[in-house]
């Protein structure tokens, strides 16, 4: 029973969160002991990757300094960025294996705890078969983790269930992508953003959740860009909107089609781009031929008028981006909706030319890259599909077994905790990966890991879901092992070691390594260091959609970056995509794909009748693990808070602090009301990065997008009520 | 730095305050951050700004310090107040046309941003500037600044009957010349004279 063995508060005290607010020795320690070395690396939060220098003193990161020279984002940072250096030489921080105890959790050697592991893995599988230990991995990893997840799970403990974090991320855009243009990357380097005549953002909190993407889209402004933001919330870069499009949840799908629709309508299309490089162009218009503004409107909320403005606005630029992020995907419809923003890329001629595309926005540190080489449930390295026998038998020849050897595809992230819930799936390891914060319903995901017969964790704080482990194997932080992540723009770049991982925690790779020699298959993981696995990565993504081939850890440097696919060591990288209308299938035409409507997974109706959407705060990262253990970004917005119209509070005495219930079909939970006018009267928002009773996944719903098995995040229905005060504590911190 | 100048544009804050965060991780201040930084009033609105010391030409603050205890420099930088003179006694703090002084009580001292002297000296930008996603705080040329942006850089500001030229630029509309606060000050009649006669 993967209970948590002692108090939340008794965990708590010992295990945190902790707020560390001062660098290691105090403030004033650094003018009397200066840095040794300013390492060269990135952030650790989010997919920008912004480039930044970590001062280094002892073998501690002691501050940062802006690293000006990064193309991306030339010394920029938001406050996660600022801040992150704290997350090391942190009092939770663990310092070496922990093993559950009678009343907690008790520390442990190496050789006790990697035995233990190996030793239940194998009597799980011995008993229930092989599929009934699952893997869990997480898009914070870098790029040679995630592949060694990959490749641990399939040749080391031989399940075909392995998935991974970015499941509820990116996974809807990948999947329209992959399908419509042959390739899941965003297309254009962000310096085409500033040359764009127009710039669309639909679903995506820029200012909030990729900060310095703030910047390219004000340069595009000073050159006389247009900018549309469509967002239930006016966000921060809705102030200069020049035209904001108020969508209700769900709905993006209605306001995408009639855009199309009116684009269609007006003969706005670039038909000799249509007839020469894609197809499916009818079946797509005829999808959206019922779409008319007025309709639309109905649906979103979205007045007609700016419906048919945005429409021209985009159709007549040859030089219009859209750009999409988690509102778009979290959503049972969230792979239309981001085949709708191609399907008007396309429709126009918007693609593959400098200031023109479509453009997804990858959330996670190592959202782009951890999703290239292997670590998704369906995927084998380079972008290769599990069930494509040509690419079995090139990964199976890399890693020196037979193609028969190599399970087939597994489970989602979600569709495994659904099988840990049923009793199919009776053993878990999990490494950068929260599921008790990050998936929906977190009373079924705490139900799911009690009823586990073996949880293995690979992490570096106690994270809440970490507490529910049989074994703790403390790991290292990003900073802490070399290796390559790719960023927001398919930019490979390099994650330089600044430390070793302090006390008797380990770096993550070699974690893997230790427990796939004691499954026996220690040959097949011979590494010393990343930069092997790396050599590795390059011969197994090779010839695929992914290739990195060509890309070096020097390359890298000496380029500031490598965009692949890079198939040869001559190759500089290829920055855009689709140039000269060559798409990635195997007839280089895109596909239209036809739009189809479908309804929330959770609709309103009148027991239920205020939508819920769920979303990021600026000075947090995803389920908290890091930034809710840095005092001066807890400081910045320490609790959740219901952001609510005036106009909706009103009808229920809501004032501006008040205390408020909030109630799905699934739970409640009670929250401070933050009245403001910057939200659409019919939504409310929470922000997701809180456990237990401030958790807002636990009032989100389990139903899935059925091809991309992203959760709905952004559309739940509920009801709100005035609460007489806060809610109980259910113990625990943060 | 050497032509570098400091611009203000609060129309492209995001509201992040990483430059909050970041000022105090600079060397003379640590642990103290000295960015002045607003939601204007979330409830009606997303805006926010975030600004830094105006440096003026003719410092107020230095004006009314009983104890000599805040320096212009000869690069127009007006300094924090020097430790060993300042009695925290707040003259600056209420004089201040810009409100940017505090006394930090931990300190017994008024605190302000100096520019990142020890930064801006040594040929680098400030902190919060270099770091600033938005660039509603940004450190660059003049040249670059009137190649890039729509709007004016201004540093001429009316208070009343206060006329202050300052170091660091605002980014105004495109034809501003100075930044008003009062309404006389845009009325038909000459200004000063109606505004006297109505008090």
């Amino acid at each position: 029973m993967a209970k948590p063995p002692s108090s939340p508060e008794a965990l708590a005290d010992r295990y945190g969160p902790h707020l560390n607010y001062v660098p290691p020795g105090g403030w004033q320690d650094e003018s009397r002991n200066p840095p040794d070395k300013l390492v060269k690396t990135h952030c650790c939060f989010c997919g920008q990757q912004c480039g930044i220098q970590l001062k280094v003193r002892d073998n501690r990161v002691i501050g940062f300094e802006p690293w000006e020279d990064f193309p991306y984002n030339h010394g920029m940072l938001c406050p996660k960025g600022v801040k992150r250096y704290l997350q090391g030489n942190h009092p939770d921080r663990l310092l070496g294996p922990l093993m559950r105890a009678e009343d907690g959790f008790r520390e442990a050697s190496w050789d006790e705890a990697l035995d233990y592991t190996v030793r239940r893995m194998r009597e799980v599988q011995e008993k229930y078969g092989r599929d009934a230990v699952a893997v869990y991995g997480g898009a914070s990893l870098t790029t040679e983790k995630a592949y060694l997840m990959g490749k641990f799970a399939r040749v080391a403990l031989g399940t075909r269930h392995i998935d991974y974090n970015g499941r509820l991320c990116m996974v809807s855009a990948g999947t329209a992508y992959k399908g419509a243009l042959g390739v899941d990357r965003a297309p254009n380097p962000w310096s085409d953003i500033p040359k764009a005549e127009v710039v669309m953002v639909v679903g995506a909190n820029v200012g909030e959740c990729a900060p310095i993407t703030t910047d390219y889209i004000w340069r595009a402004r000073d050159n006389g860009a247009k900018l549309i933001v469509a967002d239930p919330r006016f966000t921060p870069i809705a102030r200069n909107a020049n035209l904001f499009l108020p969508v209700r949840p769900g709905t993006d799908l209605a306001l995408l089609m009639a855009l199309l629709h009116v684009i269609i309508r007006d003969r706005l299309t670039d038909a000799e781009f249509i007839a020469a490089h894609t197809t499916g162009f009818e079946a797509s218009a005829e999808s959206v031929a019922p779409w008319d503004p007025r309709r639309a409107a109905e649906v979103t909320g979205v007045a007609p008028e700016a419906i048919e403005r945005a429409a021209h606005w985009v159709g007549e630029s040859r030089r219009a981006m859209i750009m999409h992020a988690r509102g778009l995907e979290h959503q049972s419809k969230g792979v239309e909706n981001c085949e709708a923003v191609v399907a008007i890329a396309l429709a126009t001629g918007n693609i593959g030319r400098e200031g023109a595309g479509c453009v997804m926005i990858t959330g996670q540190g190592n959202g782009q890259g951890g999703r290239e080489h292997g670590q998704k449930c369906d995927q084998l390295p380079g972008m290769r599909s599990l069930t494509d026998p040509a690419a079995r038998q090139h990964v199976a020849g890399v890693w020196g077994i037979s193609p028969d050897e190599l399970p087939g595809p597994g489970y989602t992230a979600v569709e495994i905790m659904n099988a840990i819930h049923s009793g199919e799936i009776k053993a878990l390891l999990s490494i950068c990966f929260n599921p008790l914060v990050s998936l929906p319903e977190a009373q079924y995901t705490r139900e799911a890991l009690e009823r586990l017969e073996f949880f293995g964790v690979i992490d570096f704080f106690l994270s809440e879901t970490a507490m529910h482990a049989d074994v703790v194997l403390a790991g290292s932080l990003q900073e802490e092992e070399e290796g390559v992540t790719a960023n927001v723009e398919g930019r490979v770049i390099h994650i330089q070691k600044a430390v070793d991982p302090p006390g008797n925690a380990r770096a993550d790779s070699q974690i893997i390594c230790d427990l796939a020699r004691r499954l026996g298959r220690g040959g097949h993981f011979p590494y010393r260091e990343p930069r092997e696995i790396f050599e590795e990565l390059r011969e197994a993504s090779r010839g695929g959609i992914a290739d990195y081939y060509g890309i070096t850890y020097e390359k890298i440097d000496e380029q500031k970056g490598v965009f692949w696919p890079c198939p040869s060591l001559d190759h500089p990288g290829t920055p855009r995509l689709f140039e000269g209308g060559r798409f990635f299938h195997a007839d280089g035409k895109a596909h239209f794909m036809k739009l189809e409507w479908r309804e929330s997974g959770d609709p309103v109706d009148a027991e239920f009748p205020v939508y819920l959407t769920t979303g990021r705060v600026v000075s947090q990262y995803l389920s908290g693990t890091q930034t809710r253990r840095i005092g001066a970004l807890v400081d910045q917005y320490p609790e959740p808070k219901l952001e609510i119209h005036p106009r909706l509070a009103e009808q229920h005495g809501i004032r501006n602090g008040d205390w408020v219930t909030i109630t799905t079909r699934r739970s409640a939970i009670t929250l401070q009301a933050m009245v403001v006018r910057t939200i659409r009267p019919d939504t409310v928002f929470i922000p997701y990065h809180w456990p237990r009773e401030r958790s807002a996944n636990r009032l989100t719903h389990r139903t899935l997008d059925p091809r991309s098995k992203i959760p709905e995040y952004k559309v739940s229905a509920c009801r709100i009520a005035k609460a007489a005060g806060p809610p109980v504590n259910e113990g625990g911190r943060g | 730095m050497f032509g570098m100048e400091f611009y203000v544009d609060p129309s492209r804050c995001i509201g992040c305050q990483s430059c909050l965060k970041a000022c105090e991780e600079c060397e003379t201040h640590r642990g103290v951050s000295m960015i002045n930084f607003d939601f204007v009033d979330r409830q009606e609105t997303i805006a926010t700004a975030a600004y830094v010391c105006w440096h003026c030409e003719n410092p107020t603050c230095a004006q009314v310090c009983p104890a000599d205890a805040i320096k212009k420099y000869e690069d127009g930088v007006v300094g924090s107040s020097l430790k060993p003179r300042c009695i925290a006694c707040s003259n600056c703090v209420l004089a201040c046309p810009f409100g940017i002084p505090k006394v930090v009580p931990e300190y017994e001292q008024m605190m302000k941003c100096d520019m990142c002297y020890d930064r801006t000296s040594a040929g680098k930008r400030p902190m919060c500037a270099t770091v600033c996603p938005s660039q509603a705080l940004a450190y660059v040329t003049p040249e670059a600044i009137a190649a890039t942006r729509r709007e004016k850089p201004v540093n001429t500001f009316r208070f009343g009957n206060q006329q202050i030229k300052t170091k660091v630029y605002m980014m105004a509309p495109a034809g501003s010349e100075a930044i008003s606060i009062d309404v006389a000050d845009y009325t038909w009649e000459n200004e000063n004279e109606v505004v006297a006669q109505a008090f």
